[in-house]
């Protein structure tokens, strides 16, 4: 019983890494912006297939993992270029749907490139399931935490340590009074949604061993990341973090303990309990509105 | 009895204290104004005396009925109305839509009737129109009758909010700057019809910066300064207070 | 909108759903055009939402899924009437409008937006997990429309039914824009705060057009299903309120017959892409982004505005 459990545990940890890298690429971008960009889901969808397709082409995993990447860091900056700076200024409805116009166009062209089927990557280390405490762990699985942890580790020191990440949160925190000490608010926009790129990709690249490259999954996937951001708090990215794993370890646990059928409303039930009971999250705080 | 009143009645933001232990009492047709320099509190007190903050401390009288936290809508309902500093037009709907939402709580506003448009109802809108441009005409923007909210310019603007607000038949109406980013052909305007609404029977409190207005038009003046009362009186009593000339009119004014 | 230009609308919208069978060449014309027809009665309920009441739903498709297999699941399954079904399923999906729409209703924007999109998904899922009551993702068929014994059945029978459906759902929306709620529900999008000034309960307000535009959607599902024979569970899906809003916002808001455009122009489109299936999503995406980019306001109301300035006005 309690190896199932710890089963549950691992499954869980492991989906709930690749939330939590799709929920801090929400918050990254929210916070340059107010945006909340749902084409996340298919920075991780391009991230997988891109490389699943490279590797069987031929090329060796660890460069063709790079490329993906690479490419979808592009995919991201150039999605900001053409579709949200030209649309700055317009309300909130009109951007919701041109993000959401351009999850569905990506996953278009996406099927038009790859096709529908399932497209494999092989594993990283091997497919042998490494023995933990009874229950049995996957190789891939250590990758996708060991990996998320890096990036997030990264990523801190980036925000922390650099001057550009440092001008990246002082334009979240107060876009104006950043721009009067000239930071440039659309090069940290482009940059907020090439790192949302990134962390999506990466997930991508990291999962598709375990779950299978294939055109539809990004929609799931954002959105069950954005239930992570929302969850630990919109904007913030610890919150994220824990939101993610959160979510991830609730889906394994009612999947295998309740009903596996309902695995994928989860995510959705949790976000409409967090938008209804407390909408700014386990880690957010209470907005004041001035009249 | 006064119709408004407030006892001790104190906001704070976060340590901030916008109101502080504020007493005064508004007569029944009266023009009651309140003045203080920015910051004084003045547009937190109409939002607690409207419903849209909750005090701290203290109560809202009106009509001798405990209003203090209740909400807005309801508060419409008993008889107050207002305008907004910084302008709330719906520039969604036209010039004589905004008057008519005014008069929403006189209509029959259930929704069968409406949305089968019933004769009642259709009736009941053809008056109302008429009545709004009567409004219109009676705040001076008669001629923008036929025009979409969003091309008026900034002055007819701050008149179709009180057009909208007297709309609703209020007992008390409260006015946040109404001359504010006015010159002072159209302040002196706004001026002369805020005395036609009062002489109408309504009683009026204004906020405003406008001090030769203020003198001239208003029955009582309270003066606020850092959310307490400083003075209040007529408005010569007020002038010759030394405490407001060195607050507010400045030393040796 | 005025009223006179409501009133042409309404002649124009009839005369057209009249005469456009003259240019139909077969039964699928006229099978396109009722699917049409369906999806802008929806359309003109959403944009009461989107358009009138500046509200957001991206989970309206729930809501027609719910009507859709309401008269499925109490016409072939429990022998109900046809029209009884329609009845108990609208106020069913009223009912449950209300009970969500007031804790939800407080959000506002992106948060409202993901609150409904999490509706519209798990309605989706329940329909496809539950197929001892649905049938599961292979759907159910759905018994004939009948009226007093007369069945209802046929490209054309249903064409004149549902353009009637039409026709009555737009003069509704007008009634209301323009009459007290109407322009309560508009004042809420103004100003909420100058609304509740004036006396408007906004909140209940907001509930109130949450829960009409969730009626007219489960009333155009059942006819659906009833038209279709036969219902699934991606009438529900997230794809399918996503065009919905893309149809009402394409179309213009803050207008029943653009609505109806974004209606009619979204249900032709996979047409002109007929052998370009694949394309589809790739151009429903860049007509969404393309919209909100270029035409902001929507087909309907910038077609208007150029018209205003070419003749000077």
């Amino acid at each position: 019983m309690a190896a199932q459990l710890l089963q549950f545990l691992f499954a869980g940890l492991t989906s709930g890494a690749i939330y939590a890298l799709a929920g801090l690429g929400f918050a990254i971008i929210y916070n340059a912006s107010g945006v909340i960009n749902f084409a996340q889901g298919e920075f991780i969808m391009i991230g997988g297939m891109a490389a699943a397709t490279l590797t069987a082409s031929g090329m060796p995993l660890p460069l063709a993992a790079l490329v993906a990447v690479a490419g979808t860091m592009l995919v991201g900056m150039a999605l900001e270029k053409l579709a949200i700076e030209p649309a700055r200024d317009s309300d909130t409805v009109s951007v919701i749907i041109i993000t959401i116009g351009a999850s569905i166009f990506l996953r278009g062209l996406a099927q038009l490139a790859w096709g529908k089927g399932f497209h494999t990557l092989p594993a990283f280390s091997g497919e042998v399931p490494l023995a933990v405490l009874g229950a049995s762990l996957m190789p891939q699985s250590l990758w996708v935490l060991g990996v998320s942890l890096a990036v997030i580790v990264l990523l801190w020191w980036f925000f922390n340590r650099t001057l550009f990440g440092k001008a990246m949160l002082a334009t979240s925190h107060n876009r104006l009074a950043a721009e009067l000490v000239g930071i440039a608010a659309k090069r940290v926009l482009l940059a907020a949604f090439a790192l949302s790129a990134l962390l999506g990709a990466v997930g991508g690249v990291v999962v598709a061993p375990i779950t299978f490259a294939n055109t539809e999954a990004g929609i799931m996937l954002g959105l069950k990341g954005f239930a992570a951001a929302v969850l630990g708090g919109l904007g913030n990215g610890f919150g994220a973090i824990v939101g993610g794993l959160a979510v991830g370890v609730a889906e394994a646990l009612a999947a295998g303990t309740l009903s596996s059928a309902y695995k994928d409303a989860i995510a959705f039930i949790i976000i409409l309990a967090v938008l209804i009971f407390r909408p700014q999250g386990i880690f957010g705080r209470k907005k004041v509105d001035r009249v | 009895m006064s119709l408004l009143r407030v006892q001790t009645l104190s906001k704070e933001f976060g340590g901030v204290h916008a109101i502080e232990d504020l007493d005064f009492a508004v007569n029944p047709g009266t023009i009651h104004s309140i003045i203080g320099p920015n910051g004084a509190g003045k547009t937190t007190l109409f939002n607690l005396i409207t419903g849209l903050y909750r005090p701290s401390s203290g109560r809202v009288l009106f009509d001798g009925a405990d209003v203090t936290g209740v909400k807005p809508s309801r508060l419409a309902a008993l008889g107050i109305s207002r305008t907004f500093q910084n302008l709330q037009i719906f520039f969604n709907m036209t010039a004589i839509e905004n008057v008519m939402v005014g008069h929403h709580l006189h209509l029959d506003h259930r929704f069968l009737p409406s949305l089968f448009r019933l004769p009642a109802v259709a009736r009941a809108d053809r008056a109302l129109k008429e009545r709004s441009a009567e409004l219109m005409e009676f705040v001076g923007i008669g001629d923008c009758v036929g025009a979409e909210a969003s091309e008026l310019p900034y002055g007819a603007l701050k008149r179709l909010e009180i057009a909208r607000a007297l709309a609703a038949k209020p007992r008390l109406l409260l006015l946040d700057e109404p001359a504010a980013g006015l010159n002072p052909t159209e302040a002196r305007a706004i001026d002369a019809m805020i005395q036609k609404v009062a002489a109408s029977g309504v009683t009026v409190v204004l906020v405003e910066h406008d001090m030769k207005m203020v003198m001239g038009i208003s029955d009582h003046i309270l003066v606020l300064d850092y959310g307490r009362k400083l003075a209040e009186g007529t408005p010569v009593e007020v002038r010759a207070n030394p405490l407001v000339v060195e607050a507010y009119l400045g030393v040796g004014a | 909108m005025s009223k006179r230009s409501h009133r042409y609308g309404l002649i124009g919208l009839t005369l057209v759903v009249a005469l456009a069978p003259l240019g139909f060449r077969n039964a699928y014309f006229y099978d396109v055009a009722t699917n049409a027809m369906i999806q802008a009665v929806v359309c003109v309920g959403l944009n009461l939402l989107i358009g009138y009441a500046g509200q957001i739903s991206l989970g309206h498709a729930g809501f027609f899924a719910l009507g859709a297999y309401g008269s499925a699941i109490l016409t072939s399954r429990y022998g109900l009437p046809s029209l009884a079904a329609l009845a108990v399923s609208a106020a069913a999906v009223g009912g449950l409008a209300f009970l969500i729409g007031r804790p939800i209703l407080k959000l506002a924007g992106h948060t409202l937006a993901m609150a409904t999109l999490g509706i519209g998904i798990i309605i989706h899922i329940v329909l496809k997990t539950e197929s001892w009551l649905t049938g599961g993702p292979d759907g159910m068929a759905v018994d004939t429309f009948t009226v007093f014994g007369l069945a209802v059945d046929g490209d054309r029978a249903w064409y004149w039914v549902c353009g009637g459906l039409l026709v009555i759902a737009v003069w509704l929306s007008c009634n209301l824009v323009n009459s007290p709620v109407g322009r309560a529900l508009r004042a809420v999008h103004g100003s909420e705060v100058a609304a509740q000034v004036a006396g408007i309960d906004t909140a209940g307000t907001k509930v109130l057009v949450f829960v009409v535009s969730a009626v007219f959607a489960s009333l155009a599902g059942g006819v659906f299903a009833h038209k279709s024979g036969m219902v699934t569970p991606d009438i529900g899906g997230f794809f399918h309120s996503i065009e919905l809003v893309t149809m009402v916002v394409l179309g213009g808001m803050a207008s029943a017959f653009g609505a109806v455009a974004g209606a009619v122009i979204l249900t032709l489109l996979p047409q002109f892409l007929a052998g370009f299936e694949d394309y589809e999503a790739v151009v429903l995406g860049a007509v969404m982004m393309g919209t909100m980019i270029f035409l902001p306001k929507g087909l309907l109301p910038s077609l208007k505005a150029q018209v205003k300035r070419r003749m000077g006005a």
